[in-house]
C-alpha cells in the first residue's frame, strides 16, 4: 500500500516539475505566497484587502447566475427581477448574495482605505499602489451604480436619471454628454441595455485587471505596518527581512479566519436582513421604492442613493449652485488621489504622528460618517446647514493637510516593528 | 564577425515617432465607430414624433400628464384666480421674464403659454431631472407657508409657479421647459411640433 502511494506522490512531483519546466508555477507560488515576506505585525486592519478579493469573487460567481435568468430590457427587466426572487430554485438566495455582496463591498473598501489613512500606506514609495487602489475604488463605484440600475424599480429609474443629469450640469458639453451616456432623450430600456454591458462585462473586467495590478504592485514594494516601518531595511544574510514573516502559510492562515467571521456576518445578512431595514431608512441595502417597478411619469416622493454614495450625495445638496455641487462632489471623490503629495509628514503610521494629523483625521472621519447620515435624511433648512458644516470639514482635511502635517510635532519611530 | 553598422539614432526616433503619430490616429478613428454607436438611434429619435392630445374634458385646476420623448408633458388649465396668483409673485420667481430659460419665442411671455389659461411644460425639474409634484394652493403637503399653487421637487427641494417658473433660493437654475406646441383645434394639441404655428 504505502508503495502505491508513494508512486502517486511521485507522479504528482513529477507532473509539477513537467508543467514547471514550461510555465512559471513554483516561481509565482514562491513568488507571491510561499516566499513574500510580509511584516509580522499585521493587526486587525490587515483583514480586509484578502475579503475585497473575496466579496469580488462572490460577485463575479453570483453576477453569472444572475444573468442566467434576467432579461435585460425595459418590458422584461422588473419581471424578471421578481422571477428570480418567487420562481428560479434559490434564485433568491443568489439575488440576495450579490445584492449583500454589493454593499459588502463597500463595507470592505472602506475600512481598507481607512487603514492606509491610520498607517499612512500611501506614502512613498507606495503611491503607484494607492493610486491604483482608488482607481479600483471609481471603477467600483460606477460598476455599482451600473448595477443598481438593471432591476428597473423606480428608485433604480430616478437614481439614474438624477446621476446622469449630474454630468448635463457641465457647461458647453453636459447636454450632449448626458445624451450619449442615456442614449436617449430620457433613460429607457436603451440606457438599461448599455448600462448591462458595461456591467457584466466591461467593468468587471476592468476591476480585476486593476486588482493583478494593484496586488503586482503591492508585491513589489511590500506591505506596509501598522508601526509604518520599511522592514526592508534591516535583513539578515539570506536577505530575508529580520521582521517579515512568509505570506505562506502565515498570512493565509490568518486570513482564513478573517473569512470565517465575514462570511458568519455576511450570511447574517442575506438570510436575515437583506434590505437592511434600519429604522428611519427606506433600506440601506435595498430600497423599498425600488420593489414598485420605474415609471418615467412618477418621481417617487423621497428618493435617497444607496448608502456608500451619501456623503457625496450630502456635500452635492450641500452646494447652493447646480453645477458648484457636481464640482464638489467630483472633488469630494477625487481628491484621495493626491494624498501622497499633499501629505508632508516624513511618518507614516498614526502611532508616531503629532496630534495635528491624528486630530484632523478624527475630523474627517466623523465629517464622513455624518454626511453619510445627512445623505440619508430628507433635506431641511437645518440639515443642509449640517451638511455645509462637515462638508467644510472634510475638504479642508485635504486642503490643509500640506500645512499641519508639515508641522506637526512627530514622535521618533523605533528601528524594529513592535508587537 | 563584428558589427561595424552605426546606429543611427535620430533617424530611429523620428521613425518611431512617426509610427507613434500614424497608429494614434488609427485608434482615434478606430474609436469613432464605437462612440457612435451610443448615441441615440434611428428607431430611438423616431419614438419622439410629436403627439395629439385632446384636452376638451380638461377641467379648470386639473393636470394631465402626456408621454413625449419618453419624457413627461404636463397640460394644467389654469383658472383667473390661478393667473392673478402667478402675476402676483413675479418678485418671488428667479427668472420672471424667462430670459434665462428654455421655450419656444410663443411662450416667453407673462404665463409662458400660447393661451393664457394652458401651460404645457415638461414636467422635469430642471435641476438634476426628477419630475416634481403638483401641489395645489392650501393642500396639506404645502411646501411654504404663503404656497400659491405650483410644483414641488421631492429630490432636493425646488419649487415652481403655476407657470413653471423657479422660486428664488432653490437648486434649479432656470423655469421648467415648454416644449414646441400648436394648437390643431381649440381642444386638441399637437405636442413636439409647431410647424406653420406662429
Amino acid at each position: 500500500m504505502t508503495d502505491i502511494a508513494k508512486r502517486v506522490v511521485d507522479g504528482l512531483y513529477g507532473l509539477r516539475d513537467w508543467v514547471d519546466a514550461r510555465f512559471p508555477l513554483m516561481k509565482s507560488w514562491n513568488e507571491h505566497l510561499a516566499k513574500y515576506y510580509a511584516p509580522k505585525n499585521f493587526n486587525f486592519w490587515y483583514f480586509f484587502g484578502s475579503l475585497a478579493l473575496l466579496v469580488l469573487v462572490i460577485q463575479i460567481l453570483t453576477g453569472i447566475w444572475l444573468t442566467m435568468n434576467y432579461q435585460p430590457s425595459d418590458e422584461g427587466a422588473f419581471a424578471s427581477v421578481e422571477y428570480i426572487m418567487r420562481d428560479v430554485s434559490w434564485g433568491w438566495f443568489i439575488r440576495y448574495m450579490h445584492s449583500t455582496g454589493a454593499s459588502a463591498f463597500f463595507v470592505v473598501i472602506y475600512l481598507h482605505m481607512f487603514r492606509a489613512l491610520l498607517y499612512g500606506s500611501y506614502k512613498k514609495p507606495r503611491e503607484l499602489l494607492w493610486l491604483s487602489g482608488m482607481a479600483i475604488y471609481l471603477v467600483l463605484m460606477a460598476e455599482a451604480f451600473f448595477g443598481y440600475l438593471l432591476p428597473w424599480g423606480q428608485m433604480s429609474y430616478w437614481g439614474a436619471q438624477v446621476i446622469i443629469s449630474l454630468f448635463g450640469a457641465l457647461p458647453f458639453i453636459g447636454e450632449e454628454l448626458s445624451l450619449w451616456i442615456r442614449g436617449d432623450f430620457v433613460v429607457s430600456g436603451v440606457t438599461l441595455n448599455r448600462f448591462f454591458s458595461l456591467h457584466v462585462i466591461a467593468f468587471p473586467l476592468l476591476i480585476c485587471a486593476l486588482v493583478g495590478f494593484h496586488i503586482l504592485a503591492l508585491h513589489e514594494v511590500g506591505s506596509n505596518n501598522p508601526d509604518g516601518i520599511e522592514i526592508k531595511k534591516n535583513k539578515n544574510e539570506q536577505g530575508i527581512p529580520v521582521d517579515g514573516i512568509p505570506f505562506h502559510p502565515y498570512y493565509t492562515v490568518k486570513d482564513i479566519l478573517g473569512v470565517v467571521v465575514f462570511l458568519i456576518l455576511f450570511f447574517g445578512v442575506v438570510f436575515f436582513a437583506p434590505e437592511m431595514k434600519v429604522p428611519g431608512t427606506q433600506g440601506l441595502f435595498l430600497e423599498s421604492a425600488n420593489f414598485i417597478p420605474a415609471d418615467p411619469l412618477k418621481t417617487p416622493e423621497h428618493i435617497a442613493p444607496v448608502w456608500y454614495f451619501t456623503p457625496f450625495y450630502a456635500i452635492l445638496r450641500a452646494v447652493p449652485s447646480q453645477l458648484g455641487g457636481v464640482i464638489a462632489m467630483g472633488l469630494a471623490t477625487n481628491l484621495f488621489l493626491l494624498l501622497p503629495w499633499l501629505d508632508r509628514s516624513p511618518v507614516r503610521s498614526w502611532r508616531y504622528r503629532g496630534w495635528n494629523y491624528r486630530c484632523a483625521l478624527i475630523a474627517f472621519i466623523i465629517s464622513f460618517l455624518c454626511l453619510g447620515w445627512l445623505g440619508l435624511q430628507v433635506a431641511t433648512p437645518l440639515y443642509t446647514w449640517m451638511s455645509r458644516f462637515f462638508s467644510v470639514i472634510y475638504f479642508l482635511f485635504f486642503f490643509l493637510m500640506p500645512f499641519y502635517t508639515a508641522i506637526d510635532n512627530d514622535k521618533a519611530v523605533p528601528e524594529r516593528v513592535t508587537g | 564577425m563584428e558589427n561595424t553598422i552605426e546606429v543611427d539614432d535620430s533617424r530611429r526616433r523620428f521613425i518611431t515617432a512617426a509610427a507613434t503619430v500614424v497608429g494614434g490616429a488609427g485608434v482615434v478613428a478606430g474609436a469613432i465607430p464605437f462612440v457612435a454607436t451610443m448615441t441615440p438611434s434611428a428607431k430611438t429619435k423616431a419614438i419622439g414624433a410629436p403627439i395629439e392630445v385632446d384636452i376638451s374634458n380638461l377641467q379648470p385646476g386639473e393636470r394631465i400628464i402626456e408621454k413625449w420623448q419618453g419624457k413627461p408633458v404636463w397640460i394644467l388649465r389654469r383658472t383667473q384666480e390661478m393667473l392673478d396668483d402667478i402675476t402676483a409673485q413675479n418678485n418671488e420667481v428667479g427668472d420672471p421674464e424667462s430670459n434665462s430659460s428654455a421655450q419656444p419665442s410663443y411662450a416667453k411671455n407673462e404665463y409662458r403659454a400660447i393661451k393664457d389659461e394652458v401651460l404645457v411644460v415638461l414636467g422635469i425639474c430642471t435641476h438634476l431631472g426628477c419630475s416634481p409634484n403638483y401641489i395645489l394652493k392650501g393642500a396639506e403637503n404645502s411646501p411654504a407657508a404663503d404656497w400659491k399653487g405650483g410644483f414641488f421637487c421631492p429630490c432636493h427641494g425646488s419649487s415652481f409657479d403655476l407657470a413653471g417658473r423657479v422660486f428664488k433660493g432653490v437648486p434649479a437654475p432656470t423655469n421648467l421647459v415648454v416644449p414646441p406646441y400648436k394648437f390643431l383645434s381649440p381642444t386638441r394639441l399637437l405636442i413636439g411640433d409647431d410647424s406653420g404655428a406662429v
